[in-house]
């Protein structure tokens, strides 16, 4: 029995689905004022928002239940750590991981892709490799590269898109040799929307044996994720891009390659036995979580996982594959409007410029009446140097946006026309 | 939908018709050959990218100022204005505008000079719209931030973050 199972009846609070507009009242930030007009959140892609079920697990675990974990032989360590391993159970299941040996903690994805570049690549590497991303990723899904790359003497390669934003997938083949040592590439792209067409990447590049590492931060919100079904190597995710808690993040990684990687950091809890002329460490996925860990942010992640599983992956993509066509069509009917990323499929983004109106002014023109979006290089420069673009405004959807939601940013910029006299 | 008086007043405020002007039509746009004096300015967060160049005389004077780069509305205006402010002032004098336009906008004195209340901002009191929105500070005061830089001679850019 897992442990998830034990805890059942106890730690499920998931809300039922019953309609986006019965899904926003569970949503406490989105019942507010901006500047007298009613919050219309649209910075999903950035951090999304919590739902009550994530705010009163990690309230009720630190009013009732805290204690460090894996410690303890005092019931509150036992709580804990329940609930802790419990989300690490929930988690497994929600990605179809083979087993919980292949759930790391993480702080983040950028810390799950730091961890695979030192701990994975980094012994292997040697003068000549190559890793190979593409001109989509974010920053979190460059810059671990090139350090380990600027640390082995190993070369980064980088898979070009077209106008449209989508990864060209022909010229990615034939970047892939065996002087490959790794593919690192997102799931959606958080700038552009682009969804990869991961399992016949994924396929092509084992056909070669080289290993697949997937920044999923912008998929795991917004579609069903099976880590089994891709076959990818290692899968890494945020917690507080699908309505869980920041500081807490998920590294999926298939067991014998996790078995073969050296720890990343040392401290507490990674060990077996420490002793002055040697050190056993712990088993997976222990190996790789050092110190005390974000418990509370790991508890939140569990009932997330849980309030999506409530609603259904299936539901949450197809209503947001639904509204998110809805947005570019109606951003695509403002006069002025440039839309930046118009692959043939893509979730829950959409990045524009209206007429010669900077981002920035845009944002704060739109904050002004309620609608916060984000503005700027979204941590994705490649991108915006592509586009020749020193950046754009950017709306992404989660599953409590609906259509007034997009009317409003819809309606928003036509304040912003007015005041810059377009 | 209902605009709110009280919003679209500050909006208005930030983007008044000098703000505007000078962000459509920047004044002295452009590098300047035989500059003296250089600095960069970067906001990284909206990518306001500034270059500002200085012709200084032996004596002090800045006898020409320029800039060049892109940036939002607020940081390309204030660059503008910042040139024609400072065009014929002692350095000095330049830097007591920076000074005094800071801490107008941030409420508080630069790098702890006591706040430099006695000089006229004239044309720069555009810019107090701000004030008003403090995620657009940085905006406001990049170009200064790297007028400072150029006059003290540091060579690094100037970052906001």
């Amino acid at each position: 029995m897992t442990m998830s199972e034990q805890m059942n009846g106890v730690t499920e609070l998931a809300t039922p689905f019953r309609g986006v507009e019965q899904c926003r009242q569970d949503f406490p930030c989105l019942a507010q004022t901006i500047s007298d007009h009613p919050l219309v959140y649209l910075d999903n892609a950035a951090s999304s928002q919590q739902p009550l079920a994530v705010i009163e697990k990690v309230a009720e675990y630190h009013s009732h239940d805290h204690a460090n974990v894996h410690r303890g032989v005092h019931t509150l360590s036992h709580r804990a750590t329940e609930a802790y391993e419990g989300a690490r159970d929930d988690v497994q299941a929600f990605i179809n991981a083979g087993s919980r040996s292949e759930v790391v903690y993480t702080s983040g994805t950028t810390e799950s892709i730091n961890l695979v570049a030192q701990s994975f690549c980094r012994p292997k590497l040697t003068p000549g490799d190559k890793i190979l991303i593409t001109h989509l990723e974010h920053h979190s899904n460059i810059v671990p590269w090139q350090m380990v790359c600027e640390q082995t003497g190993a070369e980064l390669l980088v898979a070009p898109i077209n106008e449209a934003g989508e990864v060209d997938i022909d010229t990615l083949f034939s970047q892939l040799d065996s002087g490959v040592k790794m593919l690192a590439i997102a799931h959606v792209s958080n700038a552009l929307g682009t969804i990869i067409p991961l399992k016949k990447v994924i396929e092509k590049a084992h056909s070669l044996d080289i290993p697949v590492l997937v920044d999923g931060a912008q998929a795991v919100p917004h579609m069903p994720v099976d880590v089994r079904e891709l076959d990818c190597d290692f899968y890494a995710f945020s917690g507080h891009k699908m309505i869980g808690p920041t500081g807490i993040g998920i590294l999926f990684g298939k067991e014998k390659l996790l078995d073969t990687m050296p720890p990343y950091q040392g401290g507490g809890d990674m060990i077996l036995e420490v002793h002055f002329d040697g050190t056993t460490y712990n088993d997976l996925p222990y190996k790789f979580e050092a110190g005390t860990p974000n418990i509370s942010g790991a508890i939140g992640l569990g009932a997330a996982v849980r309030y999506l599983q409530a609603v259904g992956m299936d539901a949450i993509s197809a209503y947001e594959h639904e509204l998110l066509q809805y947005m570019s069509r109606q951003l695509d009917g403002v006069d002025g409007m440039r839309l930046i990323g118009t692959a043939a499929d893509k979730a829950s983004v959409q990045s524009f410029l209206l007429d010669d109106i900077h981002p920035h002014d845009l944002g704060t023109i739109l904050d002004h009446q309620g609608v916060a979006i984000r503005t700027g290089h979204h941590c994705a420069m490649p991108v915006m140097d592509f586009y020749g673009v020193p950046g754009t405004a950017r709306a992404s959807l989660a599953l409590y946006n609906n259509r007034d939601d997009v009317d409003r940013l819809v309606a928003s910029l036509t304040t912003a026309k007015e005041i810059f006299g377009q | 939908m209902s605009a709110q008086p009280q919003s679209q007043e500050d909006l208005r405020d930030l983007y008044r018709e000098l703000i505007l002007d000078h962000a459509r039509s920047p004044r002295h746009f452009g590098k300047l050959e035989g500059a003296t004096h250089s600095a960069e300015g970067i906001n990284p967060l909206c990518g306001d990218k500034l270059k500002i160049y200085f012709s200084i005389d032996p004596d002090g004077r800045i006898s020409d100022a320029t800039f060049e780069g892109s940036g939002c509305a607020i940081s390309v205006a204030s660059a503008s204005l910042l040139t024609d402010q400072v065009i014929g002032l002692k350095s000095a004098d330049a830097l007591e505008f920076f000074s005094a336009l800071v801490s107008r906008l941030t409420g508080k004195p630069e790098d702890g000079k006591k706040p430099a209340s006695k000089v006229d901002l004239g044309k720069l009191k555009a810019l107090e719209g701000v004030k008003e929105f403090p995620s657009r500070v940085k905006c406001a005061t990049l170009a200064w931030h790297a007028m400072n830089s150029a006059i003290q001679n540091e060579s690094e850019p100037v970052s906001t973050e």
